[in-house]
């Protein structure tokens, strides 16, 4: 076999897994997507795009059923964490990139332990708590988890990527007499923005995301959040909502996705500068 | 010699005064301070006095008299005294410590802040990033310290359905329920085999994603690809999709009898020549579920680990390639010397961080059959893994809190050993510049 087949046949092969993977990603997401506008209601996604199409499962969504309420719920909760987190980690991991305090290799490792600790690890203190002062369907105590849990790997990479700003512009900052908050606030923040960025995406998609917690403290129907009420739809074999489920899921995913790709540029500069230059 | 006296003699009367914190700086003459210290004290001796020493007293007991004692309560309040004491603790070490350093300053003749004015100059400008970091921390105490103690506590009582406070007390039972896990019958045949499964679980979908992400990153890196982006951007879908829309859909597709798998991806494959497939038991055959349980997180956990080793490959200097074409090198020999290590190297710690995460993965098992099908015994399902037993043991109709908490510390011990390892092995402290 000579060289120029060779590459011929890595060509074919390369091509023909990438298509295969692409035609296994996209086709379940087609075929969720797809139900959403498809007359009638059937119990099961099916590829078929041979029947008439309609809008009315979005208006059943939102006329029929709590899908508005939850889609609200969700967007509080959502952004309060990334608000707070974003604004904590951001202070946290500024502290430990620029100065040097009694106790900061100390407490830097604390975070990392800590970091390592699963949210998972509280999971019947968080019921039992919840129990015991009613906050049970009570979002603070949601949220509070939520930043809690964000906040000490965060750091680590809010901090890692503070590292990559020279300290060579505060200093020169210091000297011209800017204060603490100064050089923080119109100096160094500026410049770590796509970090940011990134960042606030990411608190904002864990609690969106998120369906334990979500499961485990909110009861009411018109509490809940779109991960479980969504489940709703779909978990009960008697009456089957697949229409219905399909509609809430394309609403709930579109701006995640839109966010996700308009951002994902940043991802890869974000994690590699937190992750490993520690 | 004299000069050195005097130092360690002026440090001594200092710290021995500072037992009672601010008598050491007073004599060190920073008054206000002293005084605050002073403050500080009498705050937390009336707060023991008022509230603490009872609620640690009931942390011991947790109640004697069922339906007017509340052992939840004690139990909740007695560990948040337990932190309130130590964090005491730790400020009367401060103090001590400040006051040495005081005096030891004094008698090498530096200057001391003395007036109260100075003093807060000082501390806003040394305390800077301890106040940046303080939200940090508050947080960090009441989300994680403070439940993991209750938890840490809960396993180590009788708290089930049995014992329901107010009417019934909860009693300490020592490592019972460590001891039940380990040793009583019904409950070790659970664990040993939701255990194993959920590392059959851990290591199948963590590795066969890594494997595919990397694999995927491979294909597409090569430089007379077309239509890049259009690749990139379909593989980043399972990411930038929530995952329980995607396990969501994935559960109806799997249905055994109507699933879009067993009614139209089978009968497609059937209709090529010597292929003749039955419908497969995806929910009801515990084999099976684990099967599409690790193909499912194959596909929605592959594309992170693209994405970073996309990144890795583009960092990686052509020159190093050419250098090796010419010395000769093979395909396999440029990736098992040059790529494959780079890879490793850069994106270690974020793939041991896949496999944790993949240990505790919730959603998957719960929304795809909701652990099922069958049972594993004490509650737990054939596909269950120990968070999702977790789950199950909490809000079950007969909740056994205790054992759930039991389980959950064994889990959060595997976990972090994992990841201490993980970070000792791949250094992630080596390039931390130190004060």
């Amino acid at each position: 076999m000579n060289a120029s087949t060779a590459r011929m046949l890595n060509k074919i092969c390369t091509y023909l897994f990438l298509t295969l993977l692409s035609i296994v990603i996209i086709y379940p997401l087609l075929i969720t997507a797809s139900s959403a506008f498809r007359v009638g209601n059937s119990a099961a996604f099916q590829l078929d795009f041979s029947g008439s199409w309609t809008l009315d499962h979005f208006k059943r969504l939102f006329d029929e059923t709590l899908y508005l309420n939850w889609y609200s719920n969700t967007l509080v909760i959502a952004l309060s964490v990334m608000v707070l987190q974003v604004t904590i980690v951001t202070l946290a991991g500024y502290s430990y990139s620029r100065y040097r305090f009694a106790g900061r290799k100390k407490s830097l490792i604390f975070f990392l332990i800590i970091q390592m600790v699963p949210t998972m690890a509280a999971l019947t203190a968080f019921y039992v708590l919840a129990m015991l002062i009613g906050a049970l369907d009570q979002y603070w105590f949601l949220t509070a988890i939520y930043i809690g849990g964000g906040i000490p790997m965060n750091t680590w990479l809010m901090k890692g990527y503070f590292d990559t700003v020279p300290r060579e512009i505060d200093e020169a900052a210091r000297i011209d007499g800017a204060g603490h908050l100064r050089i923080f606030a119109s100096i160094v923040l500026p410049l770590v923005k796509p970090m940011l960025a990134v960042q606030a995406l990411w608190a904002f998609m864990a609690p969106f995301g998120d369906y334990l917690l979500t499961k485990f403290l909110l009861r009411s129907p018109e509490r809940l959040t779109i991960a479980v009420g969504l489940q709703s739809f779909i978990s009960n074999p008697q009456q089957q909502k697949v229409a219905l489920f399909a509609a809430g899921a394309i609403l709930a995913a579109l701006p995640i996705c839109v966010l996700f790709f308009f951002l994902q540029k940043n991802f890869v500069s974000g994690l590699t500068a937190g992750g490993t230059k520690g | 010699m004299n000069k050195h006296h005097t130092l360690t003699k002026q440090k001594r009367k200092a710290g021995l005064l500072s037992i009672i914190p601010g008598l050491g700086q007073i004599a060190n003459q920073q008054l206000s301070k002293g005084l605050l210290f002073l403050a500080i004290t009498g705050l937390f001796a009336f707060e023991l006095c008022v509230f603490g020493i009872q609620a640690l007293t009931g942390l011991m007991t947790l109640g004697s008299v069922p339906g007017e004692d509340h052992s939840l309560f004690m139990l909740i309040e007695g560990t948040l005294q337990l932190i309130v004491t130590m964090i005491f603790l730790m400020f009367y070490i401060f103090n001590i410590h400040d006051s040495r350093k005081t005096a030891a300053m004094k008698a090498a003749g530096l200057e001391v802040n003395t007036t109260a004015k100075d003093m807060i100059c000082h501390a806003g400008d040394k305390g800077f990033p301890y106040l940046f970091t303080l939200p940090a921390y508050i947080m960090m105490v009441f989300v994680i310290i403070f439940p993991v103690l209750v938890t840490l506590f809960v396993a180590l009582t009788n708290y089930d359905f049995y014992h329901i406070p107010p009417n019934r007390l909860i009693d300490w039972v020592g490592f019972k329920n460590f001891l039940n896990i380990f040793f009583l019958g019904s409950y070790r045949e659970t664990f040993v085999n939701v255990l194993g499964w959920t590392v059959i679980w851990t290591i199948c979908a963590t590795t066969l994603q890594i494997i595919l992400g990397i694999v995927t990153a491979l294909f597409v890196n090569q430089d007379f690809i077309k239509g890049k982006r259009i690749f990139r951007m379909i593989f980043l879908f399972p990411w930038a999709v929530p995952a329980f829309i995607t396990i969501m859909s994935f559960s109806n597709m799997f249905n055994d009898s109507i699933g879009a798998v067993n009614a139209q991806v089978i009968p497609l494959f059937n209709h090529l020549p010597f292929v003749e497939l039955p419908a497969i038991a995806w929910k009801t055959d515990p084999f099976w579920t684990k099967t599409a349980l690790i193909m499912i997180q194959t596909w929605l956990g592959f594309p992170y680990i693209y994405v970073m080793v996309t990144g890795v490959l583009q960092a990686i200097p052509g020159e190093l390639y050419e250098a090796a074409k010419i010395d000769g090198a093979t395909f396999i020999q440029r990736f098992r010397h040059i790529t494959f290590p780079m890879i490793l190297f850069a994106t270690a710690p974020v793939m041991i961080t896949q496999y944790t995460f993949n240990f505790n993965n919730f959603s998957i098992i719960y929304l795809f059959n909701e652990g099922g099908p069958g049972s594993a015994g004490a509650g737990a399902g054939s596909t269950d893994i120990l968070i999702s037993w977790i789950y199950k043991l909490t809000t079950g109709t007969s909740p056994q809190y205790s054992v759930a908490a039991a389980v959950t510390l064994l889990i959060s011990f595997i976990v972090i050993g994992i990841s201490l390892i993980a970070f000792k092995k791949s250094n992630a402290f080596g390039n931390e510049e130190v004060m």
